[in-house]
């Protein structure tokens, strides 16, 4: 399967909204949004807590019905699609999944296979090397054996990236997938992300808090704002002080990131020292 | 961090992720099979008329005396087996409600569900003067109801586990003061009838009672296997299981649906034993502790508890008192109802 890939055949799926509400409990939280899920591209989703961004995600992974509009897989609604074979192409992992008491890393990264197997498709050989590179791709290899309740919150946000991964889809949603992780961690999971998105031409999805690290990655920036999109594109296009202003209701000072030269958001803050240098 | 290559080493050498677990798993449910068995043996041999057990091997293969072939298959073996066979459904409708809402305290015992039986069961015995299989009959079909009114009731763009249990909880209140009033207003003999009723035991066990009590375990257990890889997706959350390719209220529905005839099923021939269905599967699965749904391990604890209880409701008590089953397990399960609801929310199990 992904042998082939690597080799150069590359996906090409189409992934977009149309007009998409999204509603909780008839209370709406997106209206009317339009979105092109650019193809074997990262795009980064960032707003506001709140502002629907986990909401979104949720709609086009086909979790929430939408209350208005639709969402098309290669052109195709995507509720129209079997829901195992929906999931074989778009993988989702939530902000908050749960594991069960006791389940250890090895059986929690493995029931990731799950849209792959059917009533008389049961666990196969070729799972288990999946589930193994899925495993050894997050650094997840050595605690196989360890139960997910005993682990540190950044081993278990990896070991819950190493499902996501062992679903093998081409398109990955990821909601929040750098919580818990510290510094080193964030960067080697996004390192890793890019590095799926280069090698293997997946399509990668992702919502991201922190807005330095959501514009080095990202080939494409989807600014939100209370349920609407603000802005969307090239993160150096994207990512002004009037934007930051915009989304975030916060003054900044935007400058060049010294180590790959995307756009940096300095917040200003009412509390700092009088600053040594002027921009 | 590298993204490693597929080779063909790999695939040689991976196995079934939960292989080691599933080793313990399996010592756990020979060990429970062993204990089912004993005890099994135990309340089919000893009595009035204690059976040695080679005389026991001899009756089981045919070659016993007339005596101890009345004393077996007439008596204590009915017993026995339809013991087995509702403590299993229970345990597995118990297993079933708890994994699907996610919520220990969500078992057909504890959110009326059993209780709609008995309101039914006691409406049939107290007001129309019924007996045998019409109670059984209006104690599956009050179960039913009820079910189908919580789930109904819990309903807001798909069914949350919380909002589930709290219904259930509250529909069970409302059962109680039914079955108050009802008690209240009955005759003494029928009011005693419907309390051994609503006791529950397997006292009253004869073999086309267990005949229909297995077939419906024939129907629903393969259904219940053929769902279970869906369910063990549905306990990472409903958004990782919807993520995963499960059809999660579809899936909810099926099994709440089976857990409920189960439940109803095996309430209707033994009444509602109380807390079988409800601290079957946290036992075995507290046992187990491999994150799995640990179904047939709920089933052998769910069989052991039922059968202990009546032996011990029999033999056991002081002044040769002979009791229900369902008093045994209710003084064994409110413990552990009252130390859940202390511990509950304390420990935050999400990741
Ligand atoms: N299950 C739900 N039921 C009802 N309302 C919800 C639900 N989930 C989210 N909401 C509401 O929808 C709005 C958007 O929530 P959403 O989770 O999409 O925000 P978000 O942008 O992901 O925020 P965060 O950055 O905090 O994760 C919020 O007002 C929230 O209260
Ligand atoms: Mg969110």
């Amino acid at each position: 399967m992904s042998r082939e890939r690597l080799q150069g055949a590359e996906p090409a799926h189409t992934l977009e909204a149309d007009g998409l509400s999204l509603a909780y409990d008839g209370r709406e939280v997106i209206g009317d949004l339009d979105l092109t899920i650019p193809d074997g591209d990262v795009t980064v989703i960032v707003g506001a807590n709140a502002c629907g961004k986990s909401t979104l995600l949720r709609g086009i992974a086909r979790l929430l019905r939408p209350s208005a509009g639709i969402v098309r897989l290669d052109d195709r609604q995507i509720s129209t699609y079997p829901a195992k074979e929906f999931a074989r192409v778009v993988g989702i992992l939530p902000q908050s999944p749960i594991a069960p008491d006791g389940i250890t890393v090895a059986d929690l990264v493995g029931r990731g296979r799950h849209p792959h197997q059917g009533l008389f498709r049961s666990w196969s050989s070729a799972d288990g090397a999946i589930v193994a590179d899925a495993m050894a791709a997050t650094s997840t290899t050595e605690l196989a054996g360890r139960r997910v309740g005993e682990l540190s919150g950044g081993q278990r946000q990896r070991v819950w990236v190493a499902m996501a991964l062992a679903q093998d889809t081409d398109i990955l949603l990821l909601d929040e997938p750098t919580t818990f992780l510290d510094v080193t961690h964030q960067i080697e999971l996004l390192d890793l992300l890019a590095e799926l998105n280069h090698t293997r031409k997946k399509t990668i999805v992702m919502v991201l808090h922190d807005l330095n690290l959501a514009a080095r990655y990202a080939h494409h920036l989807v600014v939100m704002a209370h349920g609407e999109v603000v802005a969307t594109g090239a993160p150096a296009d994207v990512l002004t002080p009037e934007l930051v202003q915009r989304a975030f209701g916060l003054e900044s000072h935007i400058i060049p990131d010294p180590v790959c030269g995307t756009p940096m958001v300095i917040p200003i803050g009412r509390f700092h020292r009088p600053a040594p240098i002027s921009y | 961090m590298t993204v490693v290559k597929h080779t063909d080493a790999d695939t040689r050498s991976s196995r079934a992720p939960s292989a080691p677990a599933t080793s313990r798993r399996r010592i756990v449910i020979a060990l429970l099979g062993l204990l089912v068995v004993v005890l099994a043996a135990l309340s089919v041999s000893v009595g009035a008329y204690t059976l040695t057990p080679s005389d026991l091997v001899l009756t089981l293969i045919g070659q016993g005396s007339g005596s101890d072939n009345v004393i077996v298959f007439r008596l204590r073996l009915p017993r026995v087996v339809l013991g087995i066979l509702a403590g299993a459904a229970f345990a597995i409708a118990g297993a079933l409600f708890q994994t699907i809402l996610r919520n220990d305290l969500a078992s057909p015992d504890i959110i009326g569900i059993s209780g709609g039986a008995s309101v039914s069961a006691a409406t049939a015995i107290l007001v129309f003067g019924a007996s045998g299989a019409i109670v059984s009959l209006s104690a599956f079909a009050g179960a039913l109801v009820v079910a189908a009114a919580i789930y109904l009731l819990s309903w807001r763009d798909g069914v949350s586990g919380y909002r589930f249990v709290l219904i259930g909880v509250g529909v069970a209140f409302l059962i109680q003061s039914a079955l108050g009033y009802l008690l209240t207003r009955g005759e003494v003999k029928e009011v005693s009838q419907a309390l051994v009723w609503m006791v529950g035991g397997v006292g009253g066990a004869k073999w086309p009672d267990i005949a229909v009590l297995a077939g419906t375990l024939v129907v629903l257990l393969p259904l219940v296997a053929a769902l279970a890889p869906r369910l063990r997706v549905l306990q990472l959350g409903d958004d990782t299981a919807g993520g995963l390719g499960v059809p999660v209220e579809a899936t909810r529905l099926a099994l709440v649906g089976i857990a409920v005839a189960l439940c109803a099923t095996a309430t209707a021939f033994v009444g509602p034993i109380a807390f079988v269905a409800f601290v079957s599967a946290p036992i075995a699965r507290r046992v187990v502790r491999d994150g799995s749904l640990a179904l047939v391990p709920s089933a052998l604890v769910g069989a052991a508890l039922v059968v202990a209880a009546d032996f011990l409701a029999q033999h056991a008590l002081p002044g040769e008192l002979q009791v229900p089953a369902g008093i045994l397990t209710g003084v064994l399960g409110a413990p552990y109802l009252l130390w859940l609801l202390a511990t509950t929310n304390k420990g935050d199990r999400s990741a």
